[in-house]
């Protein structure tokens, strides 16, 4: 029985379904897909080649030649690091530790982190207490205990992914506070209203309304677990070969293509983790949130 | 009922008369000082739709929140089945990440409705509000009216004995707004509740209203208590007659009174 009438579409504008309305012929569309593509991948691609290129010109041009071997050219580095087999088992090998060192602090951090910001978020009291530290443990510079880790747990994996989460972890428990507390007063009075309790009230409304902060918060926690994983590693001349230690010891032997080759897969890594994480943020907000909605 | 500080809780069916909810001597008084309400009484029965209109501040609102249980510094008796009320907010409140039909299951869900019952009733509920057809939409993909339509397809879930409106159109532009207001009260005679509408309308008051209520500026006091004698079902076209033209006359100088 439907008591009120047809719906309302006074000023409604949602999305309409790709395709609905565009019948052009397909080769048409074809043509537009491949400019769309263009249109999206070509700056980034020119950037791209103006750095390489200005990489060469580095070399070739704005260095002496008695210089030139600080700045290796790409194809020596790519040769030197990629096609050795020394290098390249090195690199290989300080690659999967580094990364595994960073993903340990990453999980660690988030779930500390994210345990700090529910504490916090539950109880204002229990913020004021705590929050000061987690301020203090971030003006720390960590770097100044890294040698104490090493002291307290020998050069062992648990020192450096020690460092990895003390890098990480206050700006991520900073993103998860911000979001969780950050709930539209509406909301906390539905839910007040028909008597959530707190965890229900946690877990259907600041768990999902904090998602957009929390993704800013592991893409930024990220990132500084692979600092902290090379930086740690810096530090240690025992335990497992990371790429820090390894880039410590190119740049001790003059190997300066190996050294770019490490810092380009450093870089790599960041990179690759930094997009999973975009990647998966954009496939659970965009159905809702703004941030992600152009990307669709 | 209890008279102190804490509004009853008011689970005891009311006097056995049909009053559903009964404000008794209200005054609020906020912890910064602020007068929100001095001794207000009157209640709403069932089948009634009472309207509060008044200057902005004058706490009506709060009368709302008062009654729903939000706050619960008030004193006097305010008696109501809290677990009847269906609070329709300023905003509509839905949840972004959720889509229409989750929406209208949210309060369902808060009550531990099982799952089955609880899907049934939110498509009746969405059938009844004529947003059929949009269950998979997020909230972003709604226009202002279609989020508020949505908003009461929540409420409607629980079948509310008892429905507090909380200028849930103030936003809507005119033509959306009588549009909901003509299907509001197509739901009204239709589903039967007592209603407790906040507006700043007088022709949305005294289009929906059995009663309509004019409230003075802070603290707020009742200034008149005004019966609307028109028949339900009402037809849009009662708007344009020269007797509602006469009883908006009448709210509109009472609230000109309120503003002093």
């Amino acid at each position: 029985m439907t008591i009120i009438s047809e719906p309302e579409q006074i000023g409604f504008d949602g999305p309409r379904a790709e395709g609905e309305t565009t019948q052009a012929p397909p080769e048409v569309r074809a043509r537009g897909r491949a400019a769309a593509a263009l249109w999206h991948y070509g700056p980034i691609l020119l950037v791209f080649a103006l750095f390489i290129g200005f990489w060469y010109l580095t070399h070739y041009v704005l260095l002496s030649e008695n210089r030139r071997f600080i700045v290796p050219p790409p194809h020596d580095v790519i040769r030197e690091s990629f096609f050795n087999d020394v290098a390249r088992s090195e690199l290989a090998e300080g690659l999967v530790n580094t990364a595994r060192i960073a993903l340990y602090g990453f999980v660690i951090a988030t779930v500390l982190g994210m345990a700090g910001a529910i504490v916090m978020a539950y109880n204002r009291t229990l913020e004021r207490a705590l929050f000061p530290y987690a301020v203090v443990l971030q003006t720390i510079p960590v770097l100044a205990l890294v040698p104490l880790f090493s002291v307290w747990f020998g050069p062992t994996r648990t020192a450096r992914v020690v460092t990895c989460v003390l890098v990480a972890i206050f700006p991520m428990l900073t993103s998860f506070l911000f979001g969780l507390k950050s709930v539209d007063r509406g909301h906390l009075d539905l839910f007040k209203l028909h008597g959530a309790s707190w965890f229900t009230q946690l877990r259907k409304l600041q768990l999902p309304a904090a998602m957009p902060s929390i993704f800013t918060g592991l893409r930024i926690g990220a990132g500084l677990c692979v600092v902290g994983a090379l930086v740690a590693d810096f530090f240690f001349s025992r335990g497992d070969l990371g790429l820090g230690r390894l880039l410590n010891n190119y740049a001790k032997q003059l190997q300066y293509e190996r050294l770019f080759g490490g810092v380009i897969l450093a870089s790599l890594l960041g990179v690759t983790i930094y997009g999973l994480i975009s990647w998966l943020s954009n496939r659970s907000l965009r159905s809702w949130h703004e941030s992600e909605s152009g990307h669709s | 009922m209890s008279t102190s500080s804490a509004p009853s809780t008011g689970t005891a069916t009311i006097d056995g008369d049909d009053v559903a909810l009964r404000f008794d001597g209200l005054s609020m008084v906020f912890a910064d000082g602020t007068h929100a309400l001095d001794d207000v009484s009157f209640s709403v029965r069932r089948g009634e739709f009472v309207t509060v209109v008044g200057p902005s501040g004058c706490g009506k609102s709060t009368l709302l929140r008062v009654a729903s249980g939000l706050e619960g510094n008030a004193t006097g008796t305010c008696e109501v089945d809290r677990e009847s009320i269906g609070y329709v907010f300023q905003d509509a409140t839905l949840l972004p990440w959720r889509t229409v039909q989750r929406n209208v299951e949210l309060i369902a869900e808060l009550h531990h409705m099982p799952k089955d019952k609880r899907a049934r009733r939110a498509n009746e509920a969405i059938e009844l509000v004529g947003l059929d057809g949009h269950q998979d939409k997020h909230p972003k993909q709604l226009s202002g009216g279609m989020k508020m339509r949505c908003s009461l397809a929540r409420s409607l879930v629980m079948d509310p004995k008892v429905f507090l409106f909380d200028e849930p159109f103030g936003a809507l532009d005119e033509i959306s707004r009588e549009r909901l207001n003509d299907e509001l009260l197509q739901l009204f005679t239709g589903v039967g509740f007592a209603g407790l509408f906040i507006t700043h309308s007088i022709a949305e008051a005294v289009f929906m209203s059995t009663r309509v209520i004019v409230m003075s500026g802070r603290p707020g006091r009742i200034l008149a208590d005004i019966d609307i004698p028109f028949e339900y079902p009402r037809r849009p076209e009662l708007r344009y007659e020269p007797a509602f033209a006469e009883l908006s006359g009448r709210v509109s100088t009472h609230l000109k009174d309120a503003h002093g």
